[in-house]
């Protein structure tokens, strides 16, 4: 198909092709130069020297004093904030992103079978994941979960009695991860979009050969949701490693109590923008750009064990 | 197909949530909406309890949780809005207008600039530059966070929008180029090799032929990249440090450090303010929203 719309000659007129070639080079350029500004003034050649701040010691004051490795060093030998930012991000991004992904899933099969009032609920329950990463919402939460906030309250009319969730270090970042799982109707529509691509033979053909409901599920909805499935994985994952505002906001800032809520990002913020140290904040941001590159390729690695593709067959 | 159905041993009776619409059985309607509903008052409970806190006495924020307030205090807004001595959330809120606006016109510019070329001309490095677009569409903003606020601070941008607006006007958020080339590539190319039989220019085509058509994408562009700046926290946090360059975001932290209890219903009246914007672009913009997921993955 590609060859068919790409290939045939563009320009009508005999003897003017090779002109008109340069003028749709010029022009080509001309469209992108905006953007490839953009690419090396503020994104390429920051990068570059932000690896090289990196190496440095720089307040914004006085001019970057080279260090060699000793950001990397004190990082990781000599920085117990450092581990525990990342502790704290690791179990955020695996609790959060399957649980979310494991709600979203339940209500878009839910919604797929009842159709009625499909529409309402999929805006109603979307209006989560508009809101929810706004400090407006993070201040909610906080309240929320606070010691004498609606959330005790509820459960004390259970006869359970709560404490300040926010406050006590074993159940803080439990509130981000739950704030995060609130968020599931961006996912959720994108399954459901997904549901209605699946043939309804499928189930039928399942269904004619003794498959139940659990057999259906398993051999027929997943691996023809697994692109889907996939693709939600892979931006929830990503999304997953890069909370701020929520554990900024609950936390006031930092990342309390007992580091239990100092996500990555904020840990970054706090010695970029706190502490002013330019160098040290580079150092961090390099270690987790690796690190979200290697997350991103085993997510995609794992993809290709357990995402089916229905053209599979044909090629 | 993967689907070995025949080792299955048949369980008719049991409904196990999860199944698709093979079968049509004793919940076909009742249960499901049962559950589906609860989860939506469970979904939405944060959201009223917002709303209906924000119009309680301070006496009453301690000892009320339902969501209905019982005696009405519109004066909350009154006092939020005066904030801050020396300054009003209208500041706030005219500065977030200013960077949102921006953002928008940045985007839309800039990203369908950059996409047509993509999608529609032919020229030396196509294929890197493309390359190189992917690549930063999952480039973590926090990663350039350091290095740009060197490079604003040495041109004197700290403390104004510029940094959170000017680099929109040089396609940066990649997202929005993506989308904007998987668009135009849906456009017919007969529509294009007709206009250029007319005599139309790689230009001509773009503003005549092609931009009028991706209208759609225009708009998904234009009001995501509002609802995204409008959220926005954390690049607005590192940049404007002043009283009055502060966006709403920004503002509403303010009540936190300073808050007692006297000062929670102010601060919800304020938050609910914050998302009213959000809430009437996802109103007149709803389907778009929804369907823009659908296609793009792109979240507000």
């Amino acid at each position: 198909m590609a060859v068919v719309t790409e290939a045939p000659v563009r320009a009508p007129r005999r003897g003017g092709r090779q002109a008109d070639r340069a003028k749709e080079a010029v022009a080509g350029y001309v469209f992108l130069s905006p953007w490839l500004l953009g690419l090396f003034g503020v994104t390429l050649l920051p990068m570059l020297y932000s690896l090289y701040l990196s190496f440095t010691d720089y307040d914004l004051l006085q001019d970057p004093e080279w260090v060699g490795v000793e950001n990397y060093v004190r990082m990781f030998t000599d920085d117990p904030k450092f581990w525990s930012s990342v502790g704290a991000t690791l179990l955020f991004a695996v609790v959060s992103v399957p649980l979310k992904l494991a709600v979203a899933l339940g209500v878009a099969l839910l919604l797929y079978r009842n159709r009625r009032g499909v529409g309402m609920y999929r805006s109603l329950y979307y209006v989560p994941s508009l809101l929810g990463g706004s400090v407006a919402i993070a201040i909610v939460w906080q309240t929320l979960f606070s010691g004498q906030g609606a959330v005790n309250e509820v459960l004390g009319f259970f006869g359970i009695q709560g404490w300040s969730w926010i406050t006590n270090p074993s159940t803080a970042l439990g509130t981000l991860v739950l704030l995060a799982a609130w968020q599931f109707g961006a996912p959720m529509v994108i399954f459901l979009a997904g549901l209605k691509q699946i043939p309804a033979e499928m189930f039928e053909a399942a269904s004619l050969d003794g498959a139940g409901r659990v057999q259906q599920f398993v051999h027929v909805t997943l691996p023809l949701l697994s692109p889907v499935l996939f693709f939600n994985l892979v931006l929830e994952t990503i999304a997953g490693f890069q909370g701020f505002t929520a554990a900024f906001v609950i936390s006031g800032g930092t990342g309390g109590p007992a580091d239990s809520t100092l996500l990555y990002t904020l840990y970054l913020y706090m010695r970029g923008f706190g502490d002013f140290q330019m160098g040290y904040a580079s150092a961090m941001a390099w270690v987790f750009l690796v690190a979200l590159g290697v997350v991103t390729a085993l997510v995609f690695r794992s993809g290709s064990l357990w995402v089916h593709y229905a053209d599979e067959g044909d090629r | 197909m993967a689907a070995p159905t025949t080792l299955a041993p048949v369980q008719q009776d049991e409904p196990v949530r999860g199944a698709p619409a093979g079968g049509r059985r004793w919940y076909q309607g009742g249960a499901a909406h049962i559950v589906l509903l609860g989860l939506l008052v469970v979904a939405l409970y944060p959201i009223a309890y917002m709303i209906g806190t924000s119009f309680k006495s301070p006496q009453e924020i301690l000892n009320n949780i339902d969501i209905w307030p019982r005696e009405f205090s519109p004066g909350n807004y009154a006092e939020g809005w005066a904030g801050i001595p020396g300054i009003t959330f209208g500041t706030f809120f005219l500065n977030s207008a200013v960077v949102s606006a921006g953002v928008v016109i940045g985007n839309v510019a800039a990203c369908s600039l950059a996409a047509f070329a993509f999608a529609r001309l032919r020229f030396p490095l196509r294929g890197l530059w493309f390359a190189l677009m992917i690549g930063t569409l999952l480039l973590p903003h926090h990663v350039l966070i350091v290095p740009q606020y060197v490079l604003f601070n040495s041109l004197g941008w700290i403390n104004t929008p510029l940094p959170l607006i000017v680099p929109k006007f040089l396609a940066t958020d990649a997202f929005f180029v993506f989308l904007m080339v998987q668009f135009m590539r849906g456009i017919p190319r007969t529509l294009d090799e007709a206009a250029e039989i007319d005599g139309c220019g790689p230009y001509g085509r773009f503003f005549h032929v092609v931009l009028p058509l991706t209208k759609p994408a225009l708009v998904t562009t234009a009001v995501f990249s509002f609802i995204q700046t409008w959220n926005d926290f954390f690049s607005q946090l590192v940049y404007l440090n002043d009283l009055d360059q502060y966006t709403v975001p920004i503002g509403l932290r303010l009540f936190l450090d300073s808050s007692g209890q006297n000062a929670i219903a102010p601060m919800f009246a304020m938050s609910v303010l914050s998302l009213v914007p959000v809430f009437l672009f996802f109103l007149f913009f709803q389907r778009l929203i929804v369907d823009g997921i659908n296609t793009s993955g792109i979240k507000g």
